[in-house]
């Protein structure tokens, strides 16, 4: 059930390049909050449009929710320069998230691009509280853009990708992908549309669960704008109502 | 007289605020947050014939003081807007007015008949001013002979009240206005968006996919005040006022340029309970405005003495 709330922020600070740790908190926290679920956030009054944010964590003793965002645009760069104590207007918890509850497996692998890495953690979270063993692939542009290696090397195996080296392998993450039979037993994956194509793609063989980023609307599933082609090759399926996670068999990329 | 009643050609409105057609979809996700029955009125999104999966994306765009959309009509189609839809709204004490649109004048003949036939709704709103189709929509919004024909040719087809959407994307908008109200128009909405365009400096190319989009938001009130202002005097019909309302003091602007009634667009999508807030605050602005009714505001800026209470509601 979404809300919309003025939250406090709790604690803001830098945790790569033009990426930033945001923790809010309010009433609206409360169970149950899926990992890859997202809120729609208006940074002020000075912008008509909310953006939509994955949830990186949850406390909900604390009432608080953990959002990692990158600096684009004009919209995060004003975010940027909220101060602790300063409240935000936001409307959440959005959209379908991944469906811990009702996994049944032992081994899961976690691929994450970018500002695409955020949910993954509340999942990785939330998979290793269940007993499923958890390994990752977080890729980055270079070094300084890499954040949370440590937070989820504390809950799994982890391996990061840069495109130029400069951290980890160099590569893409399809390129530091797990091989051999039974090396996991599902997939996860958020980060650019073309990303999850070519993961997809490369782990047709292997079910799994990818999360959709694109500009909102409403943010609710009433105005139509952020959709993605379906299966079906027919129709759209709305990633703020339907999503942002689906199989990846359910959509075009 | 009650404060914000207002009673137009087949609408009796509680209030006269109403979310706009394309911004709230059937109402299912707005009946999260509220109860649909405080509205004045609901415009549901765009009927065709056929079910349209719209354009490709990124499909909106945020803009100075508002946002640019080319969804493109999607919607389920009107067989199943009428099986599925209406029967969801009409478990609300809420009078539906659903937004006709097509290709050719024969669509919008057999849309109107389907809408009319399901006994579920309580206007029609013909939806000539869509800017983000190739075919109809805006072809037939920016040609008064075009928007005459299909005006009476809609007007055959239903016993219901007929809305025509108008197009800011025209030199003279009071000509299409004695157009269709010539064709037995009773009734204008206005305005539908203006064209415009965003270009993504990364892609070197328009950042909507669509390349144009419809500009709505408050960068446009200024552009709605002046046609409804221009429209109220051109013709006898009523109005229904839109384009970047936010605010009880919007609400009052549009309805002394002329606006019976009003529409909230956009302003849905950065706060969904606006609707219910407008009309829970409007009371208190008319007053500390020295109105007691929105009748008396209804055309105001015509009148050479703002104490008449002449009005066309």
């Amino acid at each position: 059930m979404m809300k919309q709330e003025l939250m406090t922020i709790m604690e803001h600070s830098t945790v790569a390049k033009d990426t930033y740790m945001l923790v809010i908190q309010g009433e609206s926290v409360a169970p149950p909050i899926d990992p890859g679920q997202f809120v729609h956030v208006l940074v002020s009054r000075d912008f008509f449009l909310r953006r939509p944010l994955s949830i990186a964590d949850v406390n909900f003793a604390n009432g608080t929710l953990t959002l990692l965002y990158k600096e684009l645009g004009k919209g995060t760069q004003a975010l940027s320069l909220k101060q602790v104590g300063e409240t935000l207007d936001v409307l959440g918890p959005g959209g379908q998230g991944f469906p811990v509850e009702s996994l049944n497996i032992e081994k899961a692998l976690l691929v994450g691009g970018g500002i695409g890495v955020p949910p993954l953690y509340y999942l990785a979270k939330q998979l290793t509280d269940k007993g499923v063993a958890v390994e990752s692939v977080l890729g980055f542009q270079t070094k300084e853009d890499v954040f949370y290696e440590e937070h989820f090397r504390a809950l799994g195996e982890v391996r990061v990708m840069t495109n130029d080296g400069s951290r980890g392998d160099k590569g893409f993450v399809t390129d530091g992908l797990p091989e051999g039979e039974e090396a996991f037993d599902m997939y996860f994956s958020c980060g650019p549309a073309v990303m999850l194509k070519a993961v997809s793609d490369q782990l047709a063989s292997y079910p799994g669960y990818i999360s959709i980023e694109e500009r909102m609307g409403c943010g609710i599933g009433a105005c139509f704008a952020c959709v993605v082609p379906a299966d079906s090759g027919k129709g759209y399926k709305k990633i703020c109502r339907d999503g942002p996670v689906f199989r990846p068999e359910e959509v075009i990329l | 007289m009650n404060t914000l009643a207002v009673k137009l050609p087949g609408l009796d409105l509680k209030n006269p605020v109403m979310p706009a057609s394309g911004c709230f979809g059937f109402g299912r996700e707005y009946s999260e947050f509220y109860q649909l029955s405080e509205l004045g009125a609901i415009m549901i999104k765009a009927a065709t014939v056929e079910q349209r999966y719209g354009n490709p994306t990124p499909r909106v765009a945020e803009t100075a003081s508002g946002m640019l959309n080319a969804i493109g009509l999607q919607n389920p189609g009107v067989d199943q807007i009428v099986g599925e839809e209406l029967p969801f709204l009409n478990q609300y004490d809420v009078p539906i007015v659903a937004n006709v649109a097509g290709s050719t004048v024969e669509d919008y003949a057999q849309v109107t008949e389907k809408l009319t036939a399901s006994n579920r709704v309580s206007a029609l709103e013909l939806n000539i001013s869509c800017p983000n189709v190739k075919e109809g929509g805006v072809q037939f919004g920016t040609d008064p002979d075009l928007a005459y024909n299909v005006t009476q040719i809609t007007k055959q087809h239903t016993h219901l009240p007929v809305y025509v959407k108008l197009s800011p994307n025209v030199t003279d908008i009071t000509a299409m206005a004695r157009a269709v109200e010539a064709a037995g128009a009773d009734g204008l909405s206005m305005i539908n968006t203006l064209t415009g365009m965003k270009m993504d400096l990364h892609k070197r190319e328009p950042l909507i996919a669509n390349q144009t989009g419809g500009l709505s938001g408050p960068a446009i009130k200024p552009v709605a005040i002046r046609m409804i202002h221009e429209v109220y005097r051109s013709v006898k019909i009523p109005i229904i006022g839109m384009g970047g309302i936010e605010s009880t003091e919007d609400i009052l602007e549009f309805m002394l340029a002329g606006a019976s009634a009003v529409a909230v667009g956009s302003a849905n999508f950065k706060n969904p309970y606006i609707c219910p807030q407008l009309i829970k605050e409007l009371p208190a602005t008319l007053h500390e405005h020295g109105w007691s009714s929105v009748h008396e505001v209804i055309g105001g800026a015509h009148r050479e003495n703002n104490q008449s209470s002449v009005s066309r509601a």
